[in-house]
């Protein structure tokens, strides 16, 4: 079974590609804040689209991987009954977090892991630095983790002048092209596997100066990049998939066998996790071990599932660090409209079938979360006014594909509600022409006096169609007509016939 | 049976020949249709731009003029759309229970209960899925988000379809993809919008078909939009046109104005 690794081809031929001059394979750079940069989702969305390459990368990445999962999906008799148990152990995680983390503090502490409480990106990244520099290193080996981009660990590292290697293939690509991950699973979605060999040829110090833009190839001079790093780290530094609260069993599930590396080999290992990464028994990661796979890669099984229980004496990590990390979680808990965004294991199914996702890239959302998840994630954790609530036409694939039935739509929905309160306190320009706009449609569409009498208004349009339709309307319809027709409004409103054939009989 | 017609706002005002086509059709099957004067609109837009106070004035006037169906005054609701339907069946009932009316939001489940976009009436309620009709024409089928996965529509307009004389149905590749019109997200997101829009109507004339067929006009509003301005020739037309034409009164593919009568 292959792995995809979000390499589309993108040209046949072999040598370095003609448009790749040093220094245009840099990335978005690496913000201040990663839960929340860069321009507003429209304007981020404008730049994206004009980029023909990066929508042919999308649109061929992630309708392989959409085909792949509802093929693999389509195997399982039970989906349905998998996913109600998904929500079902996730729900009741949240139910009793604080009960569940204790349990998990105590067994994981029994085991000889040591636990740390971060309320913050801050703290945790303090916690962290900590522990790398008591080792007395100043590079450390990482397995790709959510957590720990959420928090710019890599960046608040490089200011205490430790060095954090990524040791997943694609993120070892964005960490090489000073890029941020434009996806949750596939973090080099948007490259091609050319600009992945320029990328190398022009950052990895030790890549064949021959390297083309085979996979196969790309991967094995990363291998060998990676190998010797494995081998000299003392630390490591990793995420969770899962926590086990009743046995204090962490697990990471992967494809490329990095993060076996990591989990295994230096002597210390550092676990940074978001509260919410529970489960409350071993039996529990039946259920996920079954719903991640298929969901996110559109494996039946991935290759690699590593489990952890504090540390063995003469075997692995003989020092382990779990960092339980908050960092806006528990607001988003006390959100009773929003909390089962909680739920999520970033999967990425949702990513994937989403139409706005596939056309505007991970990068627009202007976060370590994008897509339909982080677009009811990111605005929940920052607490801020955001325009990802709008960053979706509601069209419900995500929820379709959810595999722990979180209603992604129902809570965008409500997130809408929130930020029109927040624009209240607030408003600028746009929004209060939204307010005006809606407003009075309210008034228009409360009565069905009042609306006959709106209905009728359309029909003074057909003084500017031409031959049945609208090519031009003045502002916000220029919005409409700058892409589309609009079809010459009727002579008559349905109401208006309706009454007049009444009036016939 | 006695049906009460809820047009929808945006086919009342821009495109009555879906809510015509309608009453043609359920008045050959033998049905009376009721056109309740009072409506005015779902409140499907408020909610979803997030003008929950806004669309709670609109929910209300929803429910209370469709609550005689509640009563048994009407037999069913029909709508010729299934995003409408959708929100009418979702999003009233938590309208006004968030705006502290229980005893309404106890009717709005009612009216919502008794209430069914087109195809789910005259599959599921009139057990019919040939409704007579003849239409002699190349007919591609785009499934609605809201039809597909809010409703769950499943097979029901293209079973209809296929039962129709004469009509050609031909398959659109990426069918269940969405066009990119989300009500104000055509606008708040226009640029991203376009782009859905583009893809869509590609596979729509990839398919050599004259008319483009959906159960809901908004969407066909926006796909049509595009076909119209591509120069496509391709006609956007509401599954109840189709159902609505016979031998005796045909609808021809290029009258808008005149469905029914």
């Amino acid at each position: 079974m292959s792995t995809f690794l979000g390499m589309p081809a993108m040209r046949a031929g072999r040598g370095p590609s003609p448009d790749a001059a040093p220094g245009t394979l840099g990335g978005v750079g690496r913000p201040e804040d990663p839960l929340h940069w860069g321009a507003t989702f429209p304007d981020a969305a404008k730049a994206a689209l004009e980029n023909e390459q990066l929508r042919r990368n999308l649109g061929n990445a992630t309708r392989t991987i959409r085909t792949k999962r509802a093929r693999v999906v389509g195997e399982v008799p039970d989906w349905e009954a998998l996913r109600d148990a998904g929500s079902a152990i996730k729900a009741d995680v949240l139910a009793r977090l604080p009960e569940l983390l204790e349990t998990l503090e105590r067994n994981v502490t029994a085991r000889g892991g040591v636990v740390h409480w971060a309320r913050d990106a801050a703290e945790a990244n303090r916690i962290v630095a900590d522990l790398v520099r008591a080792k007395e290193t100043d590079e450390v080996v990482k397995v790709k983790s959510m957590a720990t981009q959420e928090i710019g660990l890599n960046e608040a590292l490089a200011e205490e002048g430790i060095a954090a290697v990524e040791t997943d293939l694609a993120e070892l690509i964005v960490q090489l092209a000073d890029d941020m991950p434009s996806h949750i699973l596939v973090p080099a979605i948007h490259r091609n596997r050319t600009e992945i060999r320029d990328i190398f040829l022009e950052r990895m110090a030790d890549a064949p100066p021959d390297l083309t833009d085979v996979p196969r190839e790309l991967a094995m001079a990363a291998r060998a990049h990676l190998r010797r790093k494995f081998l000299s780290a003392k630390v490591a530094i990793s995420g969770a998939n899962f926590a086990v609260a009743d046995t204090g069993t962490l697990a990471v599930v992967e494809s490329e066998g990095n993060g076996r590396m990591c989990l295994t080999l230096p002597e210390t290992l550092i676990t940074v996790m978001g509260i919410e990464k529970l489960v409350p028994t071993f039996d529990d990661l039946e259920v996920f071990l079954q719903l991640l796979p298929r969901s996110s890669t559109g494996e039946r099984m991935n290759p690699y599932t590593s489990m952890w229980t504090g540390v063995t004496p003469g075997d692995g990590p003989q020092e382990f660090h779990l960092v339980l990390l908050d960092n806006g979680r528990t607001k988003v808990l006390a959100d009773e409209a929003g909390r089962s965004a909680l739920h999520c294991i970033r999967c990425s199914a949702c990513l994937n079938v989403c139409p706005v996702y596939e056309r505007v890239g991970g990068h627009a959302y202007g976060s370590v979360y994008p897509g339909p998840i982080g677009a009811i994630l990111t605005p929940q954790l920052t607490g801020e006014k955001s325009d990802l609530p709008y960053a979706s036409t509601l069209c419900g694939a995500c929820y379709e594909v959810c595999p722990v039935k979180i209603d992604i739509p129902s809570i965008l929905v409500e997130l809408r509600a929130r930020e029109v309160a927040l624009a209240g306190s607030a408003p600028d320009a746009g929004d209060r022409v939204w307010k005006a706009a809606m407003k009075a449609a309210s008034f228009a569409m409360a009565d069905g006096d009042r609306f006959r009498r709106a209905a009728r208004v359309p029909r003074a349009l057909r003084a500017i169609s031409r031959h049945g339709v609208i090519k031009r309307l003045p502002f916000p319809g220029s919005l409409w007509t700058r892409s589309r027709d609009l079809p010459e409004p009727p002579k008559q409103t349905f109401r208006d016939w309706w009454a007049e054939r009444e009036d016939e009989r | 049976m006695r049906i009460a017609l809820a047009a929808t706002c945006i086919a009342d005002a821009m495109f009555p020949q879906a809510p015509k086509a309608v009453v043609t059709l359920l008045e050959r099957l033998g049905h009376e249709v009721v056109f309740p004067p009072a409506q005015a609109c779902c409140g499907q837009m408020h909610v979803n731009t997030g003008y929950l106070a806004e669309a709670v004035p609109v929910v209300r006037n929803h429910v209370r003029t469709f609550a005689p169906v509640a009563d048994g005054e009407w037999d069913a609701v029909v709508v010729p759309s299934g995003s409408c339907t959708g929100s009418i069946r979702h999003q009233q009932r938590m309208v006004l229970e968030g705006a502290g009316l229980p005893a309404e939001a106890r009717a709005a489940t009612a009216v919502a209960e008794r209430t069914y976009e087109l195809s789910e009436l005259l599959v599921d309620v009139l057990g019919v899925t040939d409704v007579g009709a003849w239409f002699p024409h190349r007919v591609t089928y785009h499934p609605t988000c809201h039809s597909l996965r809010m409703l769950g529509v499943g097979d029901k307009p293209e079973r209809l379809l296929r039962a129709v004389e004469g009509l050609e149905l031909v398959p659109l590749e990426q069918a269940e993809g969405c066009c990119g019109f989300g009500g104000t997200f055509s606008l708040k997101n226009a640029d991203t919008s376009a782009a859905m829009l583009d893809d869509k109507v590609a596979n729509v004339v990839e398919t050599g078909a004259e008319v483009l067929t959906a159960g809901d006009w908004s969407c066909l509003m926006h796909i049509g939009g595009g076909l119209s301005r591509a120069g496509t020739g391709v006609r956007p037309m509401h599954l109840g046109e189709i159902l609505a034409s016979t031998r005796e009164a045909p609808v021809h593919p290029a009258d808008r104005e005149e469905v029914s009568r």
